[in-house]
C-alpha cells in the first residue's frame, strides 16, 4: 500500500531546487501555450501539484502561469478543472484583477471553480458576494442553465452558512426556502431519461414517461424523495436529494430564531390542517405552479403559510414520507443502510421543527411513537433510536401535557398520561440498559450515545433521574474502547456522582480493567462454541463459563447500581482474571482508570459531607491492597489515593481524628512500608500533621500515645533489620517521614519526648560504622541521620519543638500583609503624619 | 458539512518520528478555519496555510494513534489483500470514531470518523450535528473507490500522482463536502460519470 516509492517521490517534491523548478515551470508554460493539451500536460499539471502541496511552506508560481491556470479553470474538460483547481488551492489567494475576473464569469463557472473560490475566500465579504452570485443563479430558469448547472449551488451554500450564517439577507433565505419546498416537495414524479437507455430494440414506447418507483419495486403513489428510485433522474430529482440533504442545517441555522407574535396564527393554522383531510387544490409549487402530485394523503392549505413556515410544514411531511418508506423492504443492501440514515435524519429534522413550533409535537409523536415501537427491539436500528430518545428528551414532557389537553374524558386523561410516562421510561430503558449491554462494542453507537448523553447533561438530570443509576452500564463503553471513550467520560462522569453512588462507583472504577477483562470474555464466549476447541485456552474463560462462578461475573456486568458496593469474594475474581493482566484492551483500560480517580475525587470533595469522605478513606484503605493484579496499575492507583488522602484530610483535619483507628491499623502494618510505600508515607504524614487537639477536641493523650507506639514500633523494626526477601530497601523519605511523625506526636505529650530521643541517638550509634542492611545508599544513609539530629536537638527545647512541629493556623498561614493595622503603607503614614506635625 | 477528507499512514514510516503521520491526500472544504475567526484574523496567507496543513496533521496523528490502540485492543492479524480484492480489504478495515475537542485542532468541536485498511487510514472529519451514519456509508464508498480508481492495494504511487482522481470523487460523492443521501440509482448515476472521467 505505501511503499518506499511514494516515500521518496514526497522527498524528491520537497527537495526540488529552485533552479529545476523555474525550468519546469517556463516548460509547463509552453506546453499550456499549445492548443492540444496532451497527456504530458496532464501529467506535468499532477506533478506540479504535488510538488505544491507536499510542503507546508507556499511556494509562489509566476505570475503569467498562475493566470494560465486561471484561463484553465473553465476548460470544457473537467480533468483540467480539477488539476488548475487542485494547483491553484495549493497556492495564495488571488487578489484583485484575478479575483474580479472570478467574479465577472461566475455565472458559467463550474463546481470545482466555486470549490476554489470557496476556500480562497479571506472575508465574510468575499462570502457574502459569492452568494449573491449563486444566488442569482438560483433565480434564473433551471432550463436555461447546462444540466448540473445548479447542482453544486447548494452544497456551496450550505459550506458558506456554515461558516457565516449572516450572509445572506431576508429577502435571500425566502428566496432559498421557496426553493427548498419546491424541490422537496414537487420534484418530477417521472423518472428522467435513463443514460443505459437506448440500443436496437428501443422503441418509441419507452419514451412513454414511467413513474418512479420505491426501494421495493413498487411504484410510488405519492411525490419523490431521496429513498425513490428510477433508470434516470431529471435535475429537479437531483435537486430534491442536494435539498434534503442540507434542510436540517438550514433548519437549525435560520430557523432558530421564531417569533411569538404568530405563534397563536401558526396554531390556529395547524390545527386545521391536522384536521383537514381534503385534497385542495392549492397544494402545488408555489414558484413555477408546475401540476403535481394529487396523491399526498397529507395535503394542506400552507400555502396561507409564510416562506419560513411553508418550509417548516414541507419538510414535517417529507420526513413523514420518508418514515413510512423506511419501513419498504429494499432490495439493496447499500438502500437498506440508507433507509436507516433516513430515519435519523427525519426524526433529528421532526425535533428541530417541533423545537421551533410547539403546535408540530402533537402532529409529530404519534408518528416518533410508532417508529419507537416498531425499531426498539431491534438492535440494528440502534442507531436510530438516538434521535428519538433525543425527540422524547425535547418534547416528552410537553407531549404530556398535550396529550392531556387534548383528551376529553378523565378516564382517557389519566390513561394517556401514564401511557406517555411510560413510553419515556422505555425509551430511557433502551438506550442506558439495552444498549451498553448489547452494543458496548460498536464505536460509533458509543461515540453517539455519549455525546448525546454530553450535549443533553443538564435536561437528562432534570428528566432522567434515573439516568445515574446505570453508570455500571455505562461504563461498559469505557471498559471495552477506553482511549476512544476516556475523553467524553472525563466530561460526563462528575455527573453520575452524587452521594448515593460514590462508594459504588469508587469500586467500579478500581475494578474497571475486571470489567474490561469480562467484556473480553463475554465476546469471547459468544464468538466461540463452547465445544470447539480454542487455540490458546484461557483459564479465565473456563472460570466464566463455570456456573459456581456466574454470581460474581454477573456482578461485574450488572445494568444498574444499587445491589451493593462491591462482593465479598472480589479477591477470588482477581484470581480468576489473573492471565488477563498483560490482555491490551485491559491494560489500556488500567491506564485510563487513573485519570477518572482524578475526575472522581475532585468531584466528590464539592458534594460530600464529613460522613461519606470518612467512607470513601475507609474504601482507599481497604482496596489498596485488592486490586486487579497489575504492578503499573497498583502503582499508579497508590499515587492517586496519596494525593486525594492527603488532600481530603487537609480539607477536613478531623477526618483523621474520626478515622484513627483505621489508619493507625494500616500504617502500624510493616508489610505496608514495602508494598505500598507511596500511600504508607501519605498515611504516616497525616497522621503526624493532624492527630492534634488543634485538628479536633476529641484528640486525646491516649490516642497521641497509641498512634506514636504503633508507628514506633514500625521505624523500629524497618530499621533494625533488612527487608524481607524479594523486597527492597525502604525509602529514605519513609523513614524520614515516620521520624517526623513520631516527633510531632511527642511534642504534643511530651511524656513522649525521651523515647524519640533515645531511638534518635540509638539510630546515629547504629549508622556510625557506615553500612546498614536496611539503607544501601550512603547519601541516603547521611541525609536520614542528619534529619534524625535535626528533630533530637529541636526535642531538646519542648516549647520550641511544638511551635516548629505543629505550628498554629495563623503562622502556617500568615496575613500579616492584609491586615490593615499593621499593613507597611498604613505605618508609613502613621510616621509620616508624626514627623510633619513636629 | 464535513471539514475535511484525508488519506494518512497508520503505519510506522522510517522518515518520520513514531507516532507521526505522512498525509497523502488531504482536502478542506470550505473557508479555511483561521480566514473568519477573531483568533486567526491577523495571520498572513502563508501562514494560514501553513496553518490549516498543520491542522491536518495533527487530525492524522491523532487518528493514527486511535488506529494503533484499537488493533492492538482487538489483537486481529492485519491481512493482506493484493489488488483487485478492495472488497475484501474493505470488509476487514478497522474502523472508529475520534472526538476531536473544541480549540484541538478545529475551534468547534468535531468528529473525526476514520477506517483502517491496512497501512492506510481514511478519515472524515465531520462537523457536530452532522448525520455520522451517513458519513459512514460515505466513507466507505469513497474509501472503496479510492481503492480501485487508484489501485492503493498495489505498491504504486497513484494517490500521489492521480489525486485528481480523488478530488473527481470528491465532487460527486462528497460536493463541497455535503454529505448526500444517494440511493442506489443516484449512485449508479455518478459512478457512471466517475468512470467516464477516469477512462480518459
Amino acid at each position: 500500500m505505501y511503499s518506499h516509492a511514494s516515500e521518496s517521490l514526497i522527498k524528491q517534491a520537497r527537495e526540488i531546487q529552485e533552479s529545476e523548478l523555474q525550468k519546469f515551470y517556463s516548460r509547463l508554460m509552453k506546453m499550456l501555450q499549445g492548443k492540444d493539451l496532451g497527456h504530458d500536460t496532464v501529467d506535468s499539471l499532477q506533478r506540479l501539484h504535488l510538488i505544491l502541496s507536499a510542503t507546508k511552506y507556499t511556494r509562489t508560481l509566476p505570475l503569467e502561469l498562475q493566470k494560465r491556470f486561471v484561463a484553465l479553470l473553465s476548460s470544457p474538460a473537467e480533468q483540467h478543472q480539477v488539476l488548475s483547481a487542485a494547483v491553484l488551492r495549493e497556492t495564495l489567494p488571488l487578489t484583485g484583477q484575478e479575483l474580479n475576473y472570478y467574479q465577472d464569469n461566475l455565472g458559467q463557472l463550474n463546481s470545482h471553480a466555486a470549490g476554489l473560490l470557496l476556500s480562497q475566500a479571506v472575508s465574510k465579504g468575499d462570502l457574502s458576494s459569492l452568494c449573491t452570485q449563486l444566488l442569482r443563479n438560483l433565480e434564473s430558469r433551471p432550463s436555461e442553465g447546462p444540466t448540473h448547472s445548479l447542482m453544486h449551488t447548494l452544497p456551496v451554500l450550505n459550506n458558506v452558512l456554515t461558516h457565516s450564517p449572516e450572509c445572506l439577507s431576508e429577502d435571500q433565505m425566502t428566496l432559498v426556502s421557496k426553493k427548498l419546498v419546491d424541490w422537496l416537495r414537487y420534484a418530477s414524479v417521472m423518472q428522467g431519461v435513463g443514460t443505459s437507455s437506448g440500443g436496437f430494440f428501443t422503441g418509441p414506447r419507452s419514451r412513454q414517461p414511467v413513474p418512479i418507483a420505491e426501494l421495493d419495486g413498487s411504484v410510488s403513489g405519492d411525490f419523490f424523495t431521496v429513498l425513490c428510485v428510477g433508470q434516470g433522474f431529471t435535475e429537479d430529482q437531483w435537486m430534491n436529494v442536494y435539498s434534503f440533504s442540507m434542510l436540517r442545517h438550514w433548519l437549525l441555522t435560520y430557523h432558530s430564531s421564531c417569533s411569538t407574535v404568530d405563534a397563536a396564527n401558526r396554531l390556529q393554522l395547524s390545527l386545521s390542517v391536522s384536521h383537514s383531510h381534503s385534497f385542495s387544490n392549492d397544494d402545488r409549487s408555489e414558484v413555477d405552479g408546475s401540476v403535481v402530485s394529487m396523491v399526498s394523503a397529507t395535503s394542506s392549505s400552507s400555502r396561507l403559510l409564510p416562506p419560513k413556515e411553508r418550509l417548516r410544514e414541507k419538510a414535517f411531511q417529507y420526513c413523514q414520507r420518508l418514515i413510512e418508506q423506511s419501513d419498504r423492504k429494499a432490495h439493496k443492501k447499500t438502500d437498506t443502510e440508507l433507509q436507516k440514515a433516513c430515519l435519523v435524519e427525519a426524526v433529528c429534522i421532526l425535533d428541530c421543527v417541533c423545537v421551533e413550533d410547539a403546535s408540530l409535537v402533537y402532529r409529530t409523536f404519534p408518528c416518533i411513537k410508532a417508529l419507537f415501537g416498531r425499531l426498539s427491539s431491534e438492535l440494528s436500528y440502534a442507531r436510530v433510536l438516538l434521535p428519538i430518545a433525543q425527540f422524547y428528551l425535547n418534547h416528552g414532557a410537553h407531549t404530556q401535557q398535550r396529550v392531556l389537553a387534548a383528551a376529553t374524558s378523565l378516564e382517557r386523561k389519566t390513561g394517556s398520561r401514564e401511557m406517555a410516562a411510560v413510553d419515556c421510561e422505555n425509551v430511557w430503558k433502551v438506550v442506558f440498559g439495552r444498549f451498553p449491554t448489547e452494543l458496548f462494542n460498536d464505536p460509533f453507537l458509543a461515540h453517539e450515545l455519549l455525546r448525546f448523553l454530553r450535549l443533553n447533561l443538564e435536561s437528562i438530570e432534570l428528566r432522567v433521574p434515573q439516568y445515574t443509576r446505570y453508570f455500571p452500564n455505562l461504563l461498559k463503553f469505557l471498559a471495552w474502547d477506553s482511549p476512544a471513550m476516556v475523553d467524553d467520560f472525563v466530561d460526563l462522569l462528575p455527573s453520575m456522582v452524587t452521594t448515593g453512588t460514590a462508594v459504588e462507583l469508587l469500586h467500579t472504577l478500581l475494578d474497571l480493567p475486571c470489567l474490561s477483562a469480562t467484556l473480553v470474555l463475554q465476546h469471547r464466549s459468544t464468538c466461540l462454541p463452547i465445544s470447539e476447541p480454542v487455540g490458546r485456552s484461557f483459564v479465565s474463560l473456563d472460570a466464566f463459563r463455570n456456573p459456581s462462578f456466574r454470581g460474581l461475573f454477573l456482578f461485574v456486568l450488572r445494568t444498574e447500581a444499587g445491589s451493593g458496593d462491591t462482593i465479598d469474594r472480589l479477591s477470588t475474581l482477581h484470581e480468576l482474571l489473573v492471565e488477563a493482566a498483560d490482555w491490551p484492551r485491559v491494560t489500556q483500560c488500567a491506564r485510563t482508570v487513573p485519570v477518572l480517580l482524578h475526575v472522581f475525587f475532585n468531584t466528590i470533595v464539592t458534594i460530600a459531607d464529613e460522613k461519606l469522605l470518612a467512607h470513601l478513606i475507609l474504601v482507599m484503605l481497604e482496596r489498596s491492597s485488592l486490586l486487579l493484579n497489575i504492578p503499573a496499575y497498583i502503582k499508579e492507583i497508590h499515587r492517586v489515593f496519596s494525593c486525594h488522602l492527603l488532600r481530603l484530610c487537609k480539607l477536613h483535619p478531623s477526618l483523621v481524628v474520626n478515622q484513627s483507628h483505621e489508619l493507625l491499623e494500616f500504617a502500624g502494618s510493616t508489610a505496608n512500608v514495602y508494598s505500598k510505600e507511596e500511600l504508607y508515607t501519605h498515611v504516616v504524614w497525616v497522621l503526624g500533621e493532624y492527630l492534634s487537639v488543634s485538628c479536633d477536641s476529641r484528640c486525646s493523650v491516649s490516642l497521641i500515645t497509641s498512634c506514636f507506639e504503633a508507628l514506633e514500633a514500625v521505624l523500629f523494626e524497618i530499621t533494625s533489620s533488612a527487608p524481607p526477601t524479594g523486597s527492597v530497601c525502604p525509602a529514605p523519605k519513609v523513614i524520614n517521614t515516620l521520624m517526623s511523625a513520631l516527633a510531632k506526636l511527642a511534642s504534643r505529650s511530651h511524656d513522649l519526648i525521651p523515647r524519640v530521643s533515645l531511638f534518635l541517638s540509638k539510630l546515629r550509634t547504629v549508622t556510625r560504622s557506615g553500612s546498614v542492611a536496611w539503607c544501601s545508599d550512603e547519601e541516603d544513609l547521611v541525609a536520614i541521620v542528619t534529619r534524625g539530629e535535626e528533630l533530637w536537638s529541636l526535642l531538646k527545647a519542648p516549647g520550641v519543638a511544638q511551635s516548629v512541629l505543629t505550628p498554629p493556623p495563623h503562622v502556617i498561614a500568615p496575613q500579616w500583609h492584609r491586615d490593615t493595622n499593621v499593613a507597611l503603607p498604613l505605618q508609613l503614614r502613621a510616621l509620616t503624619s508624626l514627623t510633619h506635625s513636629q | 458539512m464535513v471539514r475535511c477528507f484525508l488519506i494518512h499512514t497508520v503505519c510506522p514510516v522510517s522518515a518520520l518520528s513514531a507516532g507521526e503521520s505522512r498525509v497523502l491526500y488531504s482536502r478542506v472544504f470550505g473557508p479555511d478555519d483561521g480566514v473568519l475567526s477573531e483568533r486567526h484574523r491577523e495571520l498572513s496567507p502563508e501562514e494560514r496555510r501553513l496553518l490549516q496543513k498543520e491542522m491536518v496533521t495533527a487530525v492524522a496523528r491523532q487518528v493514527r494513534s486511535a488506529v494503533s490502540l484499537s488493533r492492538e485492543a482487538s489483537g486481529r492479524l492485519i491481512v493482506e489483500t493484493m489488488p483487485g480484492e478492495e472488497n475484501l480489504a474493505l470488509q476487514d478495515a478497522d474502523c472508529g470514531v475520534v472526538r476531536l475537542r473544541a480549540g484541538d485542532p478545529f475551534s468547534e468541536e468535531t468528529s473525526a470518523l476514520w477506517l483502517g485498511v491496512q497501512s492506510l487510514g481514511f478519515t472524515l472529519v465531520c462537523e457536530p450535528h452532522e448525520n455520522l451514519l451517513l458519513a459512514e456509508g460515505t466513507l466507505r464508498n469513497m474509501t472503496r473507490h479510492c481503492l480501485e480508481h487508484l489501485h492503493m492495494l498495489g505498491q504504486g504511487s497513484e494517490v500521489l500522482l492521480k489525486s485528481n482522481r480523488i478530488d473527481v470523487l470528491l465532487s460527486r460523492l462528497l460536493p463541497h463536502g455535503q454529505l448526500l443521501f444517494l440511493n442506489h440509482r443516484f449512485a449508479q448515476s455518478l459512478e457512471k460519470e466517475v468512470a467516464a472521467y477516469m477512462a480518459k
